[in-house]
């Protein structure tokens, strides 16, 4: 896509044409939370005004039109991801909810004393605390695996992590503060030699790269629906069906079960089981229209564009003294650019570039033990997506440079 | 850039790069009170004791420019004060980052009452102010 293709695009997002400190805003916080096209509220908008009830069970229309509804979702969601069946879809709030997942209902009916995760140490703490709950729970041991000095995975280190009790090895698929996309079919590979499962953090993969789960050979794949141009509230696991099957319930409720006595109940199939209570049904619906939206742009598409715009800001940003960059060179690199100024801490970098309508990250993005290892505890993001011009990208390298050079020190971290 | 400019004017950055009062005190009815904003990691340690020259101040601490700043200027503003007086500062501060009447001169603070204006760096300007008040708190616990 060039800058009049996403012109073009860009009327689809009522929001990215709005000002900020009387300044055209340039979104670049895209990795938090992506902006969302018309059709994605206008889908949930004719949900809402025709055809809303509550889902399963009903015998009267609406209810039947509302489960159609969701159950199309899940169809659409899951051809997405090239799942082979959707039935192994569950719906969830995001991806921290679905890791959740996998951590309270397969962990705890698989992991024991002594059993090991291995992760990286760059990890978003959605993929980190969860195991820490199983370590203080179950006696579980967390193997962190560094990474190399270009800030990709280490996979000699991988390879040796991975032993006889290694039960599963989980890692970001794009990492949301270098930008680091992980060869998951190799880590698969990996994985299942040594009899672990592989889940795949997939909240910048799915929005970001073309997701085919059956290419990837996960167990998990977990993704958020905000960040991929759907709305808050909803976000899906997809697993394969056999493990999913010999999964106990996450949550009890409504929904996921077959029979209840006052003493007992039994659970409903697969995906049910793990969707107690009334579903985001809505959002469901507008995550479908998000993925449709992503698709007819081609997945291909979009993983070109993010590569290209993060070549652009390395290309204008690299040799500024002053200034340092995270995240990898080359292909195997998404939309991200990570970057701490000397001098300046990330807080300040954020509000000034906002100052100018430029709407970057600051902190620790969730990941403070990647920031340990960087040795930074603070840095900046600008992220990028397909509605990202490269007008933008220069805008925001400008303005970061003209600010390198006025607030920046090159002797102070 | 004039708003910019009043924002990171040259007196909060020189106090963030050169911090006044940094360091640490020990002994017999030292207060150390730590602050944290935890959503965004700015965090000091602001170390308290009255002295027969009102307050000795000291802190450390890491974070951004107006975290930083805003600690040492206050750590200059109260060294040698009497408590009523330190806490009568934090208060006529903490009104000027809401926006009010501060009530009180507050001199070199004045700096940060940009502040105001940018709703998401609020707490950063307060935390060493907040931190002061529960310091003042035990303090004078311990007085008792």
């Amino acid at each position: 896509m060039d800058d009049r293709d996403v012109l073009a695009l860009r009327r689809d997002f009522p929001i990215l044409s709005r000002e900020v400190n009387g300044h055209p805003l340039t979104y670049l916080d895209s990795a938090a939370s992506s902006q969302r096209p018309r059709q994605v509220v206008a889908a949930m908008q004719e949900y809402y005004e025709r055809h809303h009830a509550n889902v399963h069970r009903g015998a009267h229309t609406l209810a039947t039109e509302a489960t159609d509804a969701f159950e199309r979702a899940r169809e659409r969601v899951a051809r997405f991801v090239c799942a082979p069946e959707s039935r192994s879809l569950v719906f969830t709030r995001n991806t921290t909810e679905a890791i959740n997942l996998v951590a309270a209902s397969w962990g705890r009916a698989n992991l024991g004393p002594g059993d090991e995760v291995v992760l990286s140490v760059a990890e978003h703490h959605a993929n980190l605390v969860p195991w820490h709950f199983l370590k203080r729970e179950r006696g579980i041991v967390i193997k962190p695996v560094p990474l190399t000095a270009e800030q990709r995975l280490d996979m000699a280190a991988l390879r040796s992590a991975i032993g006889p009790r290694t039960r599963l090895v989980t890692t970001f698929h794009m990492s949301n503060v270098l930008g680091a996309v992980n060869p998951v079919a190799e880590i698969a590979r990996l994985a299942h030699a040594a009899g672990a499962l592989l889940l795949v953090d997939g909240a910048q993969g799915a929005p970001h790269l073309e997701v085919d789960v059956r290419a990837l050979d996960c167990d998990f794949y977990a993704f958020s629906g905000h960040k991929m141009l759907g709305p808050t509230g909803i976000g899906a696991l997809w697993a394969r069906a056999e493990v999913l099957e010999a999964m106990p319930p996450f949550l009890g409720g409504g929904e996921m079960i077959r029979r209840v006595t006052l003493e007992d109940s039994t659970y409903a199939d697969i995906p049910a089981r793990f969707e107690a209570g009334t579903p985001s049904v809505a959002e469901a619906v507008g995550l479908a229209a998000a993925v449709d939206y992503l698709a007819a742009v081609g997945m291909a598409e979009v993983a070109r564009h993010d590569r290209e715009l993060v070549g652009l800001a390395l290309e204008l940003l690299s040799d500024v003294p002053g200034l340092t960059l995270f995240g990898p060179r080359g292909d195997d690199r998404g939309g991200i650019v990570t970057f701490d100024v000397a001098g300046l801490h990330a807080h300040d970098v954020a509000t000034i570039l906002d100052l100018e309508g430029i709407a970057v990250r600051a902190g620790h993005h969730c990941a403070q033990p990647l920031g340990a290892a960087l040795g930074v505890s603070a840095s900046a993001r600008a992220s990028f997506y397909l509605y990202t011009t490269r007008a933008e990208v220069e805008r925001f390298a400008m303005a970061l440079k003209r600010l390198v050079e006025r607030f920046g020190t090159q002797d102070r971290a | 850039m004039g708003f910019l400019d009043d924002i990171y004017q040259d007196l909060i950055l020189e106090h963030y790069r050169s911090p006044r009062r940094h360091g640490t005190l020990e002994g017999r009815g030292v207060v150390a009170q730590e602050g944290v904003n935890p959503s965004c990691g700015d965090e000091l340690t602001l170390y308290l004791r009255r002295g027969a020259d009102g307050l000795d101040v000291r802190f450390v601490g890491e974070g951004c420019a107006i975290s930083q700043a805003s600690a040492s200027l206050m750590a200059s503003a109260i060294a040698g004060m009497d408590s009523v007086h330190a806490a009568a500062l934090s208060a006529g501060f903490q009104r000027l980052i809401r926006g009010e009447e501060p009530g009180v001169d507050l001199g070199d603070l004045q700096a940060l009452a940009g502040i105001a204006k940018l709703p998401a760096r609020v707490k950063c300007a307060v935390l060493p102010w907040k931190t002061l008040d529960e310091a003042l708190t035990r303090l004078g616990d311990d007085q008792l």
